[in-house]
């Protein structure tokens, strides 16, 4: 008797086992019911989630933590659209990210059948590349492609529509190693001369920076950022997603820059004479109004996407290629120049306007912070939910060790934090990873905390509860004449009772001095998740802070006593 | 409501030979005109249009047909915006993984057409005038009714609009212009 051919969703795995998947996060559903049949056969694991935006943010939890692309499997229609806020998140911070959508039967496509919904179409702007597949033949070529597309370059998330027709036919297609992408190339040695003329710029500067951001973390060029920084004994600065690859305990780092970076990372962006970026794209975030930034310096561009040169900033000189690489060649090149006066600006600088904050009046975010950075020693995987939890563990956790640090970014995503640390659990079995969240942003995608339950993973999870959206509310206070609106969490639960209806150990810290003793035994506990509430006092600021739209000059390092005019910049 | 008018002409009224010059919205934005050459994968229009659309650029034509090599399409897209973004947005087309290549043809040295199609109504002593300007013109007759005439012409986009100034536009009924193609000169790439 003749074997029987696999359907095209057996096809799909057997490709997914061949690109080395260990994990697929995944919700079911009737459309997918054919690629969730063929799962049951094969050693890749699912980790079922309870929401399709969680499962796409632990696929990119487990990519940035690896290195290896995080895969998604959901269902059509409602299924998918909850993928989209995770699509955007991982293309705006270039996270490889498969997403697989069960799709409608192809003679359906367009009816407005059952769950259907124009998948690829409603996520065009959120993707690298995506894929509708018309024929089961088609299947290992397409899974090849977005593979090869999703984590190359700069990554990105690649979609793959599957209706359910294709993925039930039966599929003899072969096997693909080669992929034939004329219109797809991908930079890796930057131009000789490119690297020469950055060379003599650096070499000749007086007050050169080097500005690290997440294009380091992913091409892992932290090390020779580094060495360079020792050459040239230049400071180095990173961005919120560049922490981690460069160590941030190095006495040439200043920690982070831009609107909530630290003073002297900021003081030395604004007096640098020369700043080199690398892997970053000057993002809002960091250069303030973008006329008045860096005006006088030269600067520098290292990027794998040739599409960031001259988006914000005009660079003197662009090199397109991968960042290490680049990096270690312009090593090869570089002369030292006499630095010591600008170290030791950088120095008087730190000492000047160290991170700081009040030690009176309750529990403090920032006390709780700084203790989380001494109890992991740096070298906890960290990552962050997003508001001002977010910029104070930033600030006080310093990150030593390339991707340890996880945090949404560019897109700003409340309630990525505690699943991406389920999917960087998955990745770092055995490593402690700690989800710093908000109470905001954790109810997002709270319901994830059965996920963690189920499967014992060993994550922290540090709810830093004020009650408040505090950002928003820091804006109100500081630009709004205090006019709250929309920010109070009123009717928050108990989060300790809540973790422990999940059968989830939990602690609550309610002082000070409580601090240590609780983070070292959530530290030190293995048995499964739990979960650390800090209910801090509810009101605080985040400082230094450079309003949106203002230059760096207009950092404001501590409360101001007269009103602030509104930001001019966006959020 | 404006007053019906008795005549049946395309939604978008035609303004002469200003409408070269200038973008829908009446400010003086430069036309540009992009050659892409494209993987004939569904989907590729809308990638393309997508990056046009963010960045706030009107398409004003747009041409796609096969090209030379099986499984490519050729892409001419004429275009007004922000000359200040223009090689940015070319470098994002260019990154769309099924465009092969983008050139903008503003102001390189390469040859382009455009074909027009005019329908007229016009009868008696008007239709010699018109019949004068087709002549003039090299355009073509293509259709030649009791009340209407259809011209086809070609050529550069500068002497389509010439040709349609010089008819009254209310005896305009329906013009359908193929939009722009270009190809660069010599044995550059287009």
């Amino acid at each position: 008797m003749e074997a029987r051919l696999p359907t095209g969703a057996e096809k799909l795995i057997q490709c997914l086992e061949c690109e080395g998947v260990e994990y697929i996060f995944g919700y079911s559903g009737g459309a997918a019911m054919p690629i969730f049949d063929a799962l049951v056969d094969s050693d890749i694991e699912l980790i079922l989630v309870r929401h399709e935006q969680g499962a796409v943010h632990m696929a990119d939890g487990y990519a940035r933590a690896s290195g290896k692309p995080g895969v998604v499997l959901v269902t059509s229609g409602p299924g998918a659209t909850n993928t989209v806020t995770g699509l955007l998140t991982a293309h705006m911070d270039s996270v490889p990210v498969i997403v697989l959508t069960g799709q409608t039967i192809s003679s359906m496509l367009g009816k407005d059948g059952f769950q259907e919904a124009d998948v690829t179409g409603i996520t065009y702007a959120v993707v690298k590349h995506s894929y509708l597949v018309k024929d089961p033949a088609d299947i290992p070529r397409t899974t090849r492609e977005a593979f090869h597309i999703a984590t190359t370059g700069r990554p990105g998330p690649v979609l793959i529509d599957l209706p359910k027709d294709v993925t039930q036919a039966p599929c003899d297609a072969p096997f693909v190693d080669e992929v034939d992408l004329p219109g797809y190339s991908t930079p890796t040695h930057g131009d000789p001369e490119a690297i020469r003329q950055a060379a003599g710029l650096l070499s000749s500067a007086r007050r050169p920076l080097l500005y690290v951001g997440h294009g380091a973390v992913i091409s892992n060029a932290g090390k020779a950022v580094v060495r360079l920084a020792e050459r040239l004994r230049a400071p180095i600065v990173n961005t919120l997603l560049g922490k981690g690859a460069a160590d941030e305990t190095h006495p040439l780092h200043l920690g982070m820059l831009g609107m909530h970076g630290t003073a002297y990372a900021n003081k030395a962006v604004d007096a640098c004479d020369c700043i080199m970026a690398i892997g970053a794209r000057w993002d809002d975030r960091i250069t303030g109004k973008l006329d008045e930034f860096c005006v006088g310096a030269a600067k520098i561009h290292i990027d794998i996407d040739p599409a960031e040169f001259g988006k914000m900033i005009q660079p003197d000189v662009a090199i397109a290629g991968d960042a290490r690489l680049v990096v270690e060649e312009l090593i090869q090149h570089v002369e030292p120049s006499d630095t010591r006066e600008w170290l030791e600006q950088c120095q008087t600088w730190r000492e000047r306007h160290p991170l700081k904050y009040a030690r009176q009046g309750g529990l403090r975010a920032q006390h709780v912070l700084d203790r989380l950075n001494h109890v992991t020693g740096g070298n906890a995987v960290i990552t962050t939910d997003v508001g001002q939890h977010q910029m104070w563990a930033a600030q006080f956790c310093l990150a030593t060790t390339n991707r340890h640090w996880i945090s949404s970014g560019g897109a700003g995503t409340m309630g990525f934090g505690f699943p991406a640390a389920l999917g960087a659990q998955l990745a770092c079995p055995e490593k402690k990873v700690w989800a710093v969240v908000g109470d905001g942003g954790f109810q997002m995608t709270q319901a994830e905390l059965a996920t963690a339950a189920i499967h014992k993973l060993p994550t922290k999870c540090l709810i830093i509860n004020n009650n408040f959206l505090g950002m928003v509310r820091q804006w109100q206070e500081l630009f709004f004449e205090n006019r709250l609106s929309g920010v109070d969490l009123v009717g928050n639960p108990d989060f300790v009772k809540l973790a422990q209806a999940y059968g989830i150990k939990a602690w609550r810290i309610r002082r000070s001095a409580d601090v240590d003793r609780i983070l070292s035994q959530a530290h030190e506990y293995d048995e499964g998740p739990c979960v650390v509430v800090a209910e801090v006092v509810k009101e605080d600021n985040v400082f230094p802070m450079i309003p949106a739209g203002s230059p760096i000059s207009g950092m404001i390092i501590e409360k101001p006593r007269n009103p602030l005019a509104r930001p001019t910049g966006s959020t | 409501m404006t007053s019906a008018t008795p005549i049946t002409t395309d939604l978008q009224p035609v303004t002469g030979s200003t409408r070269r010059e200038s973008a829908p919205d009446g400010s003086k934005k430069p036309l540009h005109t992009i050659a892409l050459l494209v993987r004939n994968a569904p989907g590729v229009l809308v990638r393309v249009a997508m990056v046009f659309s963010r960045r706030g650029y009107n398409i004003e034509s747009l041409v796609v047909s096969p090209g030379a090599r099986e499984g490519f399409s050729r892409m001419t897209v004429t275009c007004s915006g922000d000359p200040s973004i223009l090689s940015q947005m070319i470098k994002q087309l260019t990154k769309l993984v099924d465009v092969v290549h983008t050139i903008d043809h503003t102001s390189t040295d390469s040859f382009e057409t455009e074909i027009a199609l005019i329908k007229i109504r016009c009868s008696g002593e008007e239709r010699r005038e018109i019949l004068q300007i087709a002549e003039h013109f090299k355009a073509k007759i293509v259709d030649y009714a009791a009340e209407s005439l259809i011209l086809r012409v070609y050529g550069g986009s500068d002497k389509l609009d010439a040709l349609i100034a010089l008819i009254p536009k209310e005896n305009i009924v329906e013009l359908v212009r193929s939009g722009k193609i270009v190809m660069a000169r010599a044995l550059e790439k287009t």
